[in-house]
């Protein structure tokens, strides 16, 4: 069964429509008697699965490229209009300053932390490619209700985060070409080579008398900390 | 140990209470009701018999074994005995904001072999479980390729199959620990793994299906949660021994795990599994979505972050005895029991200490041993009573040498979160309770 004939099927079944275009179609019944045609779009397993369509692709083709902004849609904000929207839909989880409720994301500040005992990650202090946010938000944001904000309120949203991070004035419009040209602060901070193994290996590790002094415990706190749940099951 | 015991006796006994009504209705039809003292007392926890003077304990005959048990098919879908409900998944609620951005632990201490049960697999959404129908689910493969195509889950089965036993370990397992020992269990320290058998279609069929561009080098997985989530793959990984899954341990994958399709990625960080597979894009580089660039990047002392650190090293735990599994029979006869596992290939030999690290023994591995498969150790034991440090070390095929925590912290310090593969210490005190520490 060829991949042509079995979608001439579907679309039979499918409507009307198709079912005329099937019945004028004989030329190409002919052609099917003979050595049938291998399509250009060559499948190794005849039968299985379909081309996508571009409409099919371009509602879910949502992907920007951090980088360079591949892929950003047209549309336009500002972080006035953006904060509206926060306000409403994203503060009670990142607090309406960004500085994060409990254990949610902190959207800024930290600047400087990364090297500190206690480093904070955010749009400001670590994220390398401002088209990130856009593609994150659109994705997967308001965590209740992804997918519901349009292009133009992303843009807004992302301007106002960015702003929230010093990184975006408030009343000027965000969009594509602006969202590509914007640094942040952390770009140059990630290492993107897999340097490991970085522990010791490849000699044959010691099996008596290995250690040079008694071991000494350095932590026993776990037992104390009173953190570990107990083995109750839920119900 | 006494109290849970008991609390744990308790327990069964309120969770047997509805059992034994629903087998009394069940067998109403053609058994007297006179049965339903008996049957109740066959549901008795045997500790608890013992208690009451042991009349389960030879030389009398079981109560279970004077009464009928129930017939096939009671349960469709067989579950755990009642007895075993402390073997369950848990979380620990302080480390996430919410439950549907989460992740929960195998209970690594109460299991045996090598495969996890589908139902105690951990778990870790970013936005919840979705519920997908799989006739209204479809896999996108488009970008860098010469024939965009979508595939229904039937499409997908109609592939040629194959099928492996792989481990897949949260890159997060044992990041409470970089600063210290935090948490006082074996399900805690290192549950973000498991190890099923994954039935699916190669991931290099569907894209020789779809032709991909010479000039295509990595790949990106999407999946079709409220979290869209998306990883970058390199096309090389992608063609090498990446599985598109729909079944786990024989049957179709699990919600959480995924269902109806999720992506297997042998050997590598968890995240890139990516479950609920709606999407597959091929380009030229990587996307540097949120999940590459502000999580799952490994942050060290001098404030850079590695980035697409792929692979899970060699890791070993021992599971029995820890602190789940005290040594409670006092000094005598104890097998040592425990897992290890490499992203880079089969786990070549593991190494036990009773002496925090001064003389190693070589342990017993079970066959068999797999490429990036759980392998299962043993080695046995006679505890003389004395406190003790226990530790394994897991040797991998390409010559790895599980780190010590210190080697670890030499190397990256302590706030990279990710891959912590340490060698683990549990203290066994005089009273044969275990203990989470930390030595140097």
């Amino acid at each position: 069964m060829s991949r042509s004939s079995d979608r001439l099927k579907r679309l039979a079944a499918r409507s009307a429509v198709a079912l005329a275009c099937l019945v004028g179609l004989p030329l190409a019944d002919g052609m099917a008697q003979s050595t049938p045609p291998k399509p250009a779009a060559t499948s190794v397993h005849d039968g299985v699965g379909r081309p996508a369509t571009p409409a099919e692709i371009k509602g879910w083709d949502i992907d920007v490229r951090g980088d360079d902004g591949l892929g950003l849609p047209p549309g336009k904000g500002t972080a006035k209009q953006g904060e509206e929207i926060y306000l409403a839909q994203c503060a009670s989880c990142h607090g309406e300053f960004g500085e994060g409720n409990g254990r949610w994301p902190e959207l800024m500040g930290g600047k400087g932390s990364l090297t500190s005992d206690d480093p904070r990650k955010t749009v400001g202090s670590y994220w390398p490619y401002a088209p990130t946010l856009f593609d994150y938000i659109r994705r997967a944001m308001p965590f209740t209700a992804p997918q519901s904000l349009s292009d133009d309120e992303v843009y807004a949203v992302t301007a106002f985060i960015l702003n929230l991070n010093d990184l975006w004035p408030m009343d000027a419009e965000l969009d594509a070409a602006k969202l590509r040209s914007i640094k942040l602060p952390n770009r140059d901070g990630f290492i993107g080579e897999d340097p490991r193994p970085d522990t010791p290996v490849g000699s044959e590790p010691c099996m008596r008398n290995c250690r040079a002094s008694p071991p000494k415990v350095t932590s026993d706190l776990a037992q104390r900390l009173g953190v570990t749940p107990d083995r109750k099951p839920k119900d | 140990m006494a109290i849970d015991d008991r609390n744990e006796v308790a327990r069964h006994i309120v969770a047997m209470r509805p059992a034994a009504s629903s087998l009394q209705a069940g067998r109403r039809g053609f058994l007297a009701g006179g049965l339903a003292g008996a049957a109740a007392g066959a549901l008795l926890h045997p500790k608890l018999a013992l208690a009451k003077g042991g009349e389960n304990l030879p030389p009398n005959v079981p109560e279970w074994t004077k009464t009928l048990g129930s017939g096939v098919t009671e349960k469709q879908y067989g579950s755990p005995s009642a007895f075993e409900k402390h073997v369950v998944r848990r979380n620990v609620e302080w480390l996430t904001a919410t439950e549907q951005s989460s992740i929960n632990f195998t209970p690594l201490p109460d299991l045996d072999g090598i495969i996890t049960p589908s139902g105690v697999c951990f778990e870790r959404h970013h936005a919840g479980v979705p519920e997908i129908d799989p006739a209204q689910h479809r896999l996108v493969v488009h970008g860098m390729v010469d024939r965009p195509l979508i595939f229904t889950m039937d499409d997908l089965v109609r592939f040629p199959s194959v099928s492996r036993i792989l481990f897949l370990e949260c890159p997060a397992n044992g990041g409470m620990e970089w600063k210290g020992a935090q948490m006082d269990g074996c399900q805690f320290t290192h549950g973000m793994v498991h190890c099923c058998e994954w039935t699916g279609v190669k991931l290099s069929t569907l894209l020789q299906e779809a032709g991909v561009k010479a000039e295509a080098k990595w790949l990106l997985a999407e999946g079709a949660d409220g979290a869209a989530m998306t990883r970058s793959i390199p096309l090389q990984k992608a063609l090498d021994d990446c599985i598109v899954c729909y079944s786990q341990n024989g049957e179709r994958i699990r919600p959480e795990q995924g269902y109806p399709v999720r992506l297997m990625v042998p050997g590598w960080e968890g995240n890139v599994n990516v479950k609920w597979l709606r999407r597959l894009k091929l380009g030229d580089r990587p996307w540097q979505h949120r999940e590459e660039t502000s999580k799952y990047t490994d942050l060290m002392p001098d404030g850079k972050a590695r980035q697409f650190t792929f692979v899970m090293e060699a890791n070993s735990v021992i599971t029995a005895p820890c602190p789940e599994k005290p040594l409670k029979f006092g000094k005598g006869f104890y097998e040592i029991r425990g897992l290890a596992w490499s992203g880079r290939g089969r786990i070549k030999r593991v190494d036990v200490s009773m002496d925090g690290g001064n003389n190693w023994h070589v342990a017993q591995l079970q066959e068999p041993v797999l490429s990036k498969a759980l392998a299962r150790f043993r080695l046995p034991w006679t505890w003389d009573g004395a406190p003790t440090l226990l530790q394994s070390r897991a040797i991998d095929e390409s010559g790895y040498v599980q780190p010590t925590i210190e080697q670890l912290r030499k190397a990256r310090g302590v706030n990279s979160i990710y891959h912590k593969n340490a060698v683990q210490t549990w203290r066994i005190n005089a009273n044969g309770t275990v203990n989470n520490v930390q030595i140097l």
